[in-house]
């Protein structure tokens, strides 16, 4: 992206606010963060994330450091991982986390849920192909339960089993003995997803940041 | 309604009658308790001197039994009336409970009054010890903890500034008001008005339940109103004491000011550490309980009154404490109680407070029939006005403030409902009536404060429902939480931690990932039994869900999801190699169809001996070595299988497995296998066939539940294990099919392998 500097009214910061929505400062603040994270740099390399300490005891760590570097969740129609990102992406990845504005309209609101629940969906979805096979939703149940440690694979195959009938039975309704569930496709997502609020659930505030605060 | 056509109209009626006849007996011990005591004195005194006198067959003893009888009368009169209200057909749709209630007390109060009785009050020692303990201790144990604490912040602004703001306001304008009406009430102090201001200001948390549970709003708003009335009773009982104990003084110092703002922290903290220490006591205490699970629900009611009474000596917070109480001891105590006694508690709760609140509302009406009443138009006008327009005005005040620091912001018609859900209730009442009756207005506060409870009540009650319908307000959703939103609201949390220490922040999910870990690591060790601590939520919420389906697979008799959908497991599992499967299927026909035929030319040639049913048996112990031998040659070859048929629900619980019901069901199938078989051929077919498909789904559902003990196990032992369960009932149920139609046992065998 080049050398950005970090003045408010750049207007590089310009073109940033108007494709992600953050405010000037918000943009200036994730900037510092940026910075700090990539030691002055303007790529930010996986590495990078490692030094984040309280990351270490995430469960679902490289899920989300993946996220960062999943190329669907800054450009349109693409696919695969990129091994460094810019700000720009960085932005985009972190715009997904914002709150909705107060006066939305329901398409907006729609929009903005459908938005959320892509990049969860992109997520799970490691391989690519458009739909939450069995084994890949297992391996999600599997990193999340994976801090509890002793009960380990078996329940957490019991658990993803379970929550995928759950989705079929939802989706599907009615099905031969001898169809096969292929995985959960996007829609599917939305569908069972969307009793969550996920416009209000998915965000974090970004008014009070502080990056000095913490390494 | 529908099922009693006839039998309707007999029904109310003798509904009636049995309430006059309760009405005439609550009646009755009020004139009997002022007639002296001598009857039965008499009686005693005949006996020892007057032997000529007849030994009394019967009487009425009726002081003995006085206030218990009472007591029981009132609540039987009680639970009556609420059961009539659902009987009516259109009453209670329209009208809450609360209302109906109240009437019932006004006309009962009204009738005692006409037969020149004192009708009982509401005072404030049953009303505060007894009546309202339950119900808030009902609110605390099942308050919804998740919106409680992400909506904190709005609800202590609404409690403690918004009741602070009512308090003011309205004691200010109100003397304001009194100094311009003249008159009588010229002699109320800016103090008396404060007080009177204190009393009338706190929303009523009984209230605001008894309305609000009818109206079914979405959780937000309801958690708001009803978080707001649980959390102000701090602020009411500390301005309370504070100007009752100024009224008497006459001055106000700004030591004393300072002082009262001390108290309020004194108050409120004191008695949420209260709370939490005895709620750590009770979840400590159910942790040695699993001997000795009959009391276990008495624990969670004990500890809790034990927290209230305590905080009533000191003067601290009663209400918080039970909420603190109720809120800190539920997950450990789950955690460690029997699934009937939660049941056991969750029902006494619901009980206990269901039955306060009506009585509450009948002594409502009652005493306001009974109460010293003294009317003056512009003060209770003012009142009741005042009320509404310093709840409307602090209502939008704080919002403004309130919505700056909001993600999900409060709309205007968010804003409506909480200020028109502010409603007044018995507790107000009760703190007018602990007024001494040294203040002078005693009889005007009393009379202002049942006005306004009335037109709470009734008309913000009454027409809640109406404008929640009209301003299209978001209702509650009903549906449970699935096994998918409860994985993804895990999986969100954590998303959203990472995030934020990506960024840098420290917020809110930062800070309860911490909670939640310290309370993982040492809390729950000393708090909960057993190995259970180390659980996850998933799995605890995983095991509950499993648990509901197995009752409910157990009720409805057969293996039945949810919803009406026949998706199974095999739709889903990935076949790794279909084709294989199928010609497995045949080797294992054919291998186990020549045994059949084995069996059936020995049998046949003894199956029209009398001792069949001995040689059975025999039979038994050889057919079963034929049958092992057989296992061990398809082990390697159904593993497939076993795969796709024995995944139903499969979380390993520590608990104790049916095993033996396993075993207890194959002995079944297998004499189910030779008697059917012994029997001329004709007969057979129906019973094993309506027999067998039966336990074979009990089988098959109870092998299901066989993994999970074996699960624990290491893989190669338990997958052992499993197949050769599964191949043994699976013979059987092949030798179970009835030898003659060879057509058949194709097709069965395909439905009993394909299920």
């Amino acid at each position: 992206m080049g050398a950005l500097q970090s003045l408010p009214d750049d207007p590089e910061y310009k073109y940033f606010a108007r494709k992600t929505g953050f405010s000037f400062e918000q943009i200036g603040i994730l900037h510092k963060r940026f910075k700090q994270l990539s030691h002055n740099e303007d790529k930010l390399r996986r590495d990078d994330f490692n030094t984040i300490p309280d990351l270490a005891s995430n469960p679902l760590r490289s899920q989300i450091i993946e996220a960062f570097f999943d190329k669907r969740n800054f450009l349109k129609n693409c696919e695969g991982s990129v091994q460094e990102i810019g700000f720009e992406e960085f932005l985009v990845v972190m715009s997904h986390f914002r709150p909705p504005a107060l006066n939305m309209t329901e398409e907006q609101r729609e929009i903005v849920r459908r938005d959320k629940l892509r990049f969860l969906f992109n997520m799970h979805d490691t391989d690519n192909d458009g739909t939450i096979t069995l084994e890949e939703y297992r391996h999600v149940v599997e990193e999340l339960l994976s801090r509890s440690g002793s009960l380990g694979k078996e329940t957490a195959k019991g658990i993803a089993d379970a929550a995928m009938l759950e989705v079929a039975s939802i989706s599907m309704g009615h099905m031969e003995p001898d169809e096969f569930y292929e995985g959960i496709t996007f829609e599917h997502f939305l569908k069972i997803l969307k009793d969550l609020e996920i416009e209000t659930r998915m965000t974090i505030r970004f008014l009070n940041l502080d990056p000095t605060l913490c390494k | 309604m529908s099922e009693l056509p006839y039998g309707f109209p007999c029904c109310r009626w003798s509904l009636h009658i049995i309430v006059l006849v309760v009405f005439v007996c609550n009646t009755l011990p009020i004139e009997a308790s002022a007639a002296p005591v001598n009857p039965s004195r008499e009686t005693d005194g005949s006996l020892e001197t007057n032997i000529t006198k007849a030994f009394p067959v019967i009487g009425i003893h009726y002081q003995h039994v006085r206030k218990p009888f009472e007591i029981a009368l009132w609540i039987l009169l009680a639970l009556l009336m609420k059961l009539g209200f659902h009987i009516l057909p259109h009453l209670s749709s329209v009208v809450p409970e609360s209302c109906l209630l109240i009437v019932v007390g006004l006309l009962v109060g009204g009738f005692i009054k006409v037969i020149g009785e004192n009708p009982p009050v509401l005072d404030d020692q049953l009303f505060f010890q007894y009546l309202l303990p339950p119900i808030i201790l009902d609110a605390g144990y099942f308050l919804p903890i998740r919106p409680f604490t992400e909506n904190m912040g709005t609800i202590l602004m609404f409690a403690v500034i918004g009741t602070l703001w009512n308090i003011f306001f309205m004691g200010g304008t109100l003397y304001a008001l009194c100094q311009i009406a003249s008159g009588e009430l010229i002699g109320i102090d800016l103090l008396a008005c404060l007080l009177f201001g204190s009393i009338i200001s706190a929303v009523d948390p009984v209230a605001v339940l008894a309305v609000f549970e009818e109206i079914h709003i979405n959780e937000l708003l309801h958690i708001l109103v009803f978080g707001e009335s649980l959390l102000n009773d701090a602020v009411t009982v500390v301005l309370y004491n504070l100007f009752d104990e100024f009224s008497m003084a006459g001055v106000v110092t700004v030591l004393d000011v300072f002082l009262g703002v001390v108290c309020f922290f004194v108050v409120s903290l004191g008695g949420v550490l209260v709370g939490v220490i005895f709620g750590f006591l009770a979840a400590f205490t159910s942790r040695f309980t699993s001997h000795t699970r009959v009391i276990e629900p008495l624990f969670v009611f004990l500890y809790s009154y034990m927290a209230y009474f305590f905080c009533e000596m000191f003067r601290l917070s009663g209400i918080m404490a039970l909420i603190a109480c109720g809120v800190v001891m539920r997950p450990y105590v789950e955690a460690n109680i029997s699934h009937k006694s939660h049941t056991t508690i969750k029902y006494f709760l619901k009980m206990w407070s269901s039955v306060s609140e009506t009585l509450i509302f009948i002594f409502l009406g009652v005493s306001t029939v009974a109460g010293p009443h003294a009317w003056n138009w512009t003060f209770v006008v003012g009142t009741v006005v005042l009320c509404l327009v310093s709840r409307v005005m602090g209502v939008i005040g704080l919002t403004f403030i309130i919505n700056k620091f909001r993600i999900l912001k409060l709309t205007k018609k968010d804003q409506f409902i909480v200020a028109y859900g502010g409603l007044r209730g018995a507790i107000a009442f009760s703190l007018g009536y602990l007024l001494s009756k040294r203040h002078k207005m005693r009889d005007l506060f009393l009379t202002a404060i049942i006005t306004v409870i009335f037109f709470t009540v009734f008309v913000q009650g009454m027409t809640i429902r109406p404008l929640v319908e009209l301003l299209a307000v978001k209702r509650k959703k009903e549906s449970k939480r699935s096994i998918n939103e409860e994985i993804h609201s895990e999986f969100l949390d954590h998303l959203l931690r990472g995030v934020e220490d990506v960024c840098g922040h420290y917020g809110h999910y930062h800070w309860k990932d911490k909670l939640s870990r310290f309370n993982t690591s040492y809390v729950k060790r000393w708090l909960i039994s057993g190995e259970n601590f180390k659980e996850p939520e998933l799995i605890a919420f995983y095991r509950k869900l499993e648990l509901k389906q197995a009752i409910m697979m157990v009720e409805s008799g057969q293996v039945s999801s949810s919803l009406p959908s026949t998706v199974s497991m095999q739709n889903i599992q990935p076949r790794a190699v279909p084709q294989v499967s199928k010609k497995q299927e045949e080797e294992i026909r054919r291998i186990l169809r020549s045994n059949l035929q084995n069996n059936k030319q020995r049998l046949r040639s003894r199956s029209y001996s009398r001792h069949t049913l001995f040689e059975a048996d025999e039979e038994d112990n050889i057919s079963e070595v034929r049958l092992r031998k057989t296992k061990i040659d398809l082990d390697r070859r159904v593993s497939v299988m076993e795969n796709r048929m024995s995944h139903y629900l499969t979380v390993p619980a520590n608990r104790e497995s049916p095993r033996m019901g396993v075993r207890r069901v194959r002995f079944e199938s297998d004499n189910q296998v030779f008697s059917t078989d012994s029997f001329p051929t004709v007969h057979s077919g129906k019973p094993s066939n309506s027999s067998t498909p039966d336990t074979v789904s009990l089988e098959a559902g109870v092998t299901m539940r066989s993994n999970l003990k074996t699960d624990i196990q290491p893989r190669g032992y338990a997958s052992d294990k499993q197949q050769g369960e599964l191949d043994y009932q699976r013979l059987a149920r092949c030798l179970s099919d009835p030898g003659p139609h060879n057509e058949k046992p194709e097709e069965e065998e395909d439905d009993i392998f394909m299920s």
